[in-house]
């Protein structure tokens, strides 16, 4: 199995973007998609360095691929998603509204905002061009485990979310400019503020969800960790990790370690959990009854909240 | 031509209601997971639904079954039957999300027409008019993310009918693109037909200050006589940095009963009414309620005045996304 | 206030207290044969209750001084009345009224639950699906009534015509073009 590194989710500024991608260089990474997943508005902020994060990650030998965005009404984001077909490589699309503007042809992946939930429709995009889907992380593992056979006979890889904050939900309305009492329009860009989304709490005080602008993502930090034989074993060709803001590299390090079977799944946990006290885990959606369950151990500190 | 409006019917005595209010159009769906509201008590079986089509028919009202959750990998055939069944029962038209389902229905079953629910966020005309090419979708239920000026703008770029919502419930988040519920419960929209699910809903009431956890978390409290709503999750109470309150949105239902001459100006041409688990005296009060305005729109007459706001959770209202300052 | 909660008539408070020395056990009776009846001229509303057509209900009309336990019985309904809480999984409590309007189609459940004129408790999904059947069945209590002979009939015509004639409550159905 290899790895993936998926687009960032967060909005960072664009010396931190570029020291990220410059860094992941020299990952143990396979593949990494870029570009702005959330919001349209964030993209001219590091739009110009794109095209050098591209070289620099295509030169260290990984494949590479631009995402489109998530969801795209207004015409500016329209004519983004046109436009990411000529920038020269492998588009991600993560809204559906990509494929009309793919060339007649071209080959394409596909993201985890995407709805492929069954083999019908892994075969209808299969016949559009697709050669690789990374999984909705809604997914159990029964379904994980059919669409990878379907994945198989339809010459797609199949990835799956291996970690990272879960984007549960997209919509219109930016929350972060709601929660500062601004309109979206004029939301002053208040995501920028928290390179990891925001944490949303219960009326108990209990961390539940993350807010970032339009997305809504879980508290947890999903982890495949306890699930890389089942995977494996399901035919499943690559593990996702979702960008954040610390610890990264170590991340990194982990999930290869934990692949090339040098260290166990709960190394890894300890690992994540180490690397800051507010990270909590969760793998519910592939085998535990709801997705913020998690098969292995909690650290201290979140049990009994 | 007057507007459409297109009523939801959860059993067989709203669908008979909503005929007899003046409902142009009715939507419902099979008693099991390929719907979007398969919820405890809800639903039409084989027999109720051919039943019900010919008595809509009968009265010169149109009905749409929803097959509008995404078919379970491995389990595509209950999906696939529905489709099926769906003609042989008389449906006018299939609203249907996954394109695995709209490529099945488009190859097997070429003159049920079908319809592009909600539940596919299909936001732009682009996409709308790629789902017309390569799967001959008619209609096309708009999200609720959209304002007014982009519905119009979207009509002006396709022959792909517009359906909008105009009352009731109310998605934050692009619909068929959130697994909240499921976080939270292990049952989602899109997989099971429910969101936020009753079956994981729990009241506590303390010295008239009422509780309501979801999957265990406490997502609403509310005091004596103050309204209480029902705990979906968008619409919980939430802290985040020192604000506490309804961070996603507030408990409020849509109400876009005063914007339906500008939606007939952006070119729509279907209302639609939400609510598909309201009780059958609901339905019929929304309907006349909405015949009445379509109608008086067609004579030039105005708008008659709201009379729904007690129909609606914790009685306030939103125009939600059709005016731009909500987002 | 909502504004629902204005036009639910209240069982009267008096009436309410000489119920207190209501003997139960032929109450208990007439309305197990009574539910029998409903569910022989309505199959289709204990078939929609599906997987909880064996679970114990609560109906609680916090007006008078007891409360109502349905077991639905895969079909073949128990009614037992008891003063207290009562046990069952799912409980529907509020004034008399709006449970009776509620099931007449009179009122919208999820309207009177927002507006706290009813409060459900347990088992939400059960009394959802209770609540749903029911509003499918089209029930009109009062014409039940009347179709039940028998030696169970007469107290139970009383009991119809008293609370009636007493309370303003509508036992009859209204036609739904007026509901509202």
């Amino acid at each position: 199995m290899d790895l993936t590194v998926g687009p960032n989710q967060f909005f960072w500024s664009a010396d931190r973007w570029t020291e990220f991608y410059d860094d992941l260089a020299a990952l143990p990474v396979d593949r990494v998609v870029l570009g702005e997943l959330v919001c349209s508005k964030r993209l001219p902020f590091f739009q110009d360095r794109i095209p050098d994060a591209i070289s620099t990650l295509i030169d260290a030998g990984k494949e590479v691929a631009l995402t489109s965005l998530a969801l795209v009404t207004l015409k500016r984001e329209r004519n983004q998603t046109a436009a990411l077909a000529e920038m020269g490589v492998e588009i991600e699309i993560n809204d559906l509204t990509g494929l009309p503007h793919l060339p007649d042809g071209a080959n394409f992946s596909v993201g985890p905002l995407v709805n492929v939930y069954n083999e019908g429709t892994l075969a209808w995009l299969a016949s559009k061009g697709a050669t690789r889907i990374c999984l909705p992380p809604e997914l159990p593992l029964a379904s994980v485990e059919t669409l990878a056979k379907a994945g198989a006979d339809h010459g797609v890889a199949i990835e799956v979310w291996g970690h990272g904050r879960l984007p549960l939900a997209i919509s219109g309305r930016c929350y972060h400019a709601r929660l500062h009492k601004r309109t979206k329009d004029n939301c002053q860009f208040a995501c920028e503020d928290d390179p990891d989304g925001l944490d949303v709490r219960t009326m108990e005080d209990q961390p539940f969800l993350t807010m970032n602008g339009v997305q809504t993502l879980s508290d947890t930090y999903a982890s495949a960790a306890h699930q890389i034989d089942a995977l494996t074993q399901a035919g499943v060709s690559s593990l996702r990790l979702s960008p954040q803001s610390k610890g990264f590299t170590q991340l990194c390090d982990q999930y290869r370690q934990l692949l090339d079977g040098k260290i166990s799944g709960a190394d890894v946990a300890d690992a994540i959990c180490s690397i800051d006290k507010n990270i909590r885990l969760s793998d519910g959606f592939l085998t535990g009854d709801r997705g913020v369950d998690w098969s292995g151990k909690q650290p201290p500190a979140y049990q009994g909240s | 031509m007057v507007m459409e409006i297109v009523c939801p019917a959860g059993t067989p005595a709203s669908l008979r209601a909503a005929v007899k209010a003046g409902a142009h159009t009715i939507y419902c769906g099979f008693n099991d997971e390929t719907n979007a509201r398969n919820f405890p008590g809800l639903n039409f079986d084989r027999t109720e639904m051919r039943e019900g089509i010919a008595f809509a028919h009968s009265h010169v009202s149109k009905v749409l079954i929803a097959i509008n959750t995404f078919p379970r990998a491995g389990d595509e055939g209950v999906w696939h039957r529905a489709v099926a069944d769906a003609e042989s029962c008389g449906a006018d038209a299939v609203i249907l999300a996954d394109p695995g389902l709209l490529d099945y229905a488009a190859c097997n079953h070429p003159h049920l027409r079908r319809h592009l629910s909600v539940q596919a966020a299909a936001a732009n005309a682009d996409i709308i008019n790629y789902y017309a090419k390569v799967f001959d979708v008619k209609r096309v239920v708009l999200p609720r993310v959209l304002s007014v000026p982009e519905i119009s703008a979207i009509n002006a770029e396709t022959e792909v009918e517009t359906e909008v919502f105009v009352f009731g419930g109310l998605c934050v988040m692009a619909e068929g693109r959130c697994s909240l519920s499921s976080y939270a419960t292990g049952l989602s929209p899109n997989m099971n037909g429910v969101c936020s699910p009753a079956s994981h809903v729990e009241y506590h009431e303390d010295n008239g200050a009422l509780d309501a956890r979801l999957g265990g978390y406490t997502i609403h409290r509310v005091g004596q006589n103050e309204p209480a709503p029902y705990p979906t999750l968008c619409k919980g109470c939430f802290g985040a940095k020192d604000t506490t309150g309804h961070l996603f949105e507030d408990p409020v239902s849509l109400n876009a009963e005063q914007l339906i001459p500008q939606l007939q100006k952006a070119g729509v041409t279907a209302l639609k009414i939400e609510g598909r688990q309201r009780s059958r005296s609901y339905v019929a009060q929304v309907v006349r309620n909405f015949r009445a305005a379509v109608d008086a729109l067609e004579a030039g007459q105005p708008m008659p005045e709201g009379m729904l706001a007690r129909l609606s959770e914790g009685q306030a209202m939103t125009t939600g996304a059709y005016k731009k300052t909500w987002r | 206030m909502s504004q629902t909660q204005a036009t639910i008539p209240l069982f009267p408070p008096i009436l309410a207290r000489a119920l207190r020395v209501v003997p139960l056990p032929p109450l208990s009776l007439s309305l197990t044969a009574y539910s029998r009846k409903i569910a022989k001229n309505h199959p289709g509303l204990f078939r929609r209750l599906g997987e909880f057509d064996h679970t114990p209900f609560v109906l609680d009309p916090t007006d008078l001084p007891f409360v109502i336990c349905l077991d639905p019985n895969g079909g073949v309904p128990r009614v037992t009345v008891v003063r207290g809480k009562g046990e069952g999984a799912a409980r529907i409590s509020g004034p008399l009224a709006a449970l009776i309007g509620l099931v007449h189609g009179a009122y919208d459940g999820d309207a009177l639950f927002f507006s706290r004129d009813l409060v459900v408790e347990g088992d939400t999904g059960a009394a959802l699906a209770l609540r749903n059947a029911v509003d499918d069945a089209e029930l009109d209590l009062a014409q039940e009534i009347a179709s039940i002979t028998g030696p169970l009939a007469r107290p139970l015509h009383h009991i119809i015509e008293f609370t009636q004639r007493r309370t303003g409550v509508c036992l009859t159905r209204p036609d739904e073009a007026e509901a509202w």
